[in-house]
């Protein structure tokens, strides 16, 4: 907190220097009013696009660490080969490749929005079935077996016993993943995506000063982060009520 | 002593258990009465653990047959599960859940395998941490407990899908001294109970007192079986006698 109020100081003392031009956000005037406001108008889509997307993510990494985990060599092929191929694709080639590949191989129309949910959930699913797994082997084989001993289910262990302890082990890598699907959301502005980075180039190429409209898009990245970070110390704290 | 001397409850076989090449148990024959206490003990590696954990499935055995309430043992899905709610079992590590309440605990395999309701769950965990004597711990978390009541959740837990047997796999040896007795107590009134039971332990006092059959083992094989009272006297085994000279004068 201390650094970005620090950042903020040396920023506006910067622009009292003749090279800045803050005039182009400057709230106090209508079109710097309206070109703030447009630039903030690509949040709800940076949002919206990387909640979906670490949703799906979530969910499609467990389903793919569960197999990784089994004794059947086959189904940990089947885990093996997901994640090795699925991480070797560059996220900005995986978003090129949904959008403009996809529609032709599965026959199908696709929206940006949704192109960009399926490559970064694509994309990121293969790193959150690696934390899934390595939080899943790090519970002690103990708690398996005292859950056999009350006679519970393979899915009961699951959902009851290992997942909430390695889900609060993992919180911290989780947190990392969604910061970092945050970030990676500005590579869908490549495909026409409303959001955050997408609006800010659109103003640059009508106001030509960068300087300002970037770094204002760093500031917007900046915050949401951090709020983003704070939510999950509170959950970790949460979570570890157990522990006090 | 035996109450039904008649059809055993657990007929285990000519059992015998591999990890790869280390042969873990040498064709066993066991024979558990229904209201019988048997204590196992024997030096570590000897199979002890194994032999238990078998009995519930923790382990599968390649060779002989584990019968238990009329039920063969084998690899389908069905047997285990008639067995698994039948065999309640307590850990050295005590394993309890450590994100759940001592009551969550307890009630979890009731309510998700036995498909009691949330209230007739409760009322039992009440009246088994009562039997174990700390009512008092229901709401706090396994971390907030000592060793002994942790111990002594478990059995409570155990007891909660009311098996027919009990199987103590050391239940006392990553406890500090002073609270072993808390739970041998515990352990004591419930083989008064007329609870089937077998445990692994070294706790030769515990064993006197309950034990109707008391079991030897070394290198996987049972070496020695009595009734304890020719058992701590006249052991017909070398190693026996060597082994009971040293937990008994250690």
């Amino acid at each position: 907190m201390k650094l970005f109020l620090l950042m903020m100081t040396a920023l506006l003392l910067g622009g009292c220097s003749g090279d800045w031009g803050w005039y182009v956000v400057n709230p106090a005037t209508k079109s710097g009013m309206n070109n703030l406001s447009f630039l903030l108008s690509g949040l709800y889509y940076t949002i919206l696009l990387s909640v979906t997307a670490i949703i799906i993510s979530v969910v499609v990494g467990l389903l793919v660490a569960l197999p990784g985990l089994s004794k059947n060599p086959f189904l940990r092929g089947i885990n093996r080969v997901y994640v090795e191929i699925v991480r070797a694709v560059p996220i900005l080639v995986m978003i090129l490749w949904v959008y403009y590949g996809l529609p032709q191989v599965a026959d199908i129309s696709i929206t940006v929005f949704w192109a960009g949910v399926i490559a970064l959930a694509l994309s990121d699913s293969a790193f959150e079935a690696e934390i899934f797994r390595a939080g899943i082997q790090s519970i002690d084989k103990g708690q398996y077996e005292a859950s056999h001993s009350i006679s519970l289910s393979y899915t009961d262990t699951m959902r009851f016993v290992i997942l909430p302890q390695a889900i609060k082990r993992i919180l911290p890598a989780l947190g990392n993943q969604l910061v970092y699907m945050l970030k990676m959301s500005s590579l869908v502005s490549v495909i026409g995506m409303q959001e955050l980075t997408r609006k800010a180039n659109e103003l640059v190429v009508t106001e030509y000063r960068p300087l300002e409209i970037y770094t204002i898009l760093v500031l917007e990245y900046l915050v949401l982060i951090l709020i983003v970070s704070a939510g999950v110390r509170w959950l970790e704290r949460r979570m570890n009520a157990d522990e006090k | 002593m035996p109450v039904d001397p008649q059809s055993p409850l657990i007929s285990i076989r000519d059992v015998s258990k591999f990890f790869d090449d280390f042969q873990a148990l040498k064709d066993v024959d066991l024979e558990v009465k229904p209201g019988e206490k048997v204590v196992v003990c024997g030096p570590s590696g000897s199979g002890k653990s194994t032999l238990i954990r078998c009995i519930n499935q923790l382990e599968k055995h390649e060779k002989g047959s584990i019968i238990v309430d009329g039920i063969e043992l084998t690899s389908s899905k069905a047997s285990l599960n008639a067995i698994r709610s039948k065999v309640g079992m307590v850990f050295q590590q005590f394993n309890l859940f450590p994100h759940l309440t001592v009551m969550d605990n307890l009630t979890l395999g009731p309510i998700r395998s036995k498909g009691l309701s949330k209230q007739q769950a409760d009322d039992m965990a009440m009246k088994y941490l009562e039997r174990v004597r700390i009512p008092e711990q229901a709401n706090k978390y396994p971390r907030q407990l000592s060793g002994g009541q942790q111990q002594r959740v478990a059995i409570a837990r155990s007891l909660c899908m009311e098996p027919e047997i009990m199987l103590f796999d050391e239940p006392t040896s990553a406890l500090d001294p002073e609270m072993i007795n808390e739970v041998l107590e515990v352990m004591t009134e419930l083989a008064e109970s007329g609870m089937t039971m077998i445990c692994v332990t070294h706790e030769m006092g515990f064993a006197r007192k309950v034990a109707d059959k008391m079991v030897f083992m070394d290198h996987g094989e049972i070496v020695e079986m009595s009734e304890p009272g020719k058992f701590f006297t006249e052991p017909d085994s070398q190693r026996c006698q060597d082994f009971l000279q040293q937990i008994l004068h250690h």
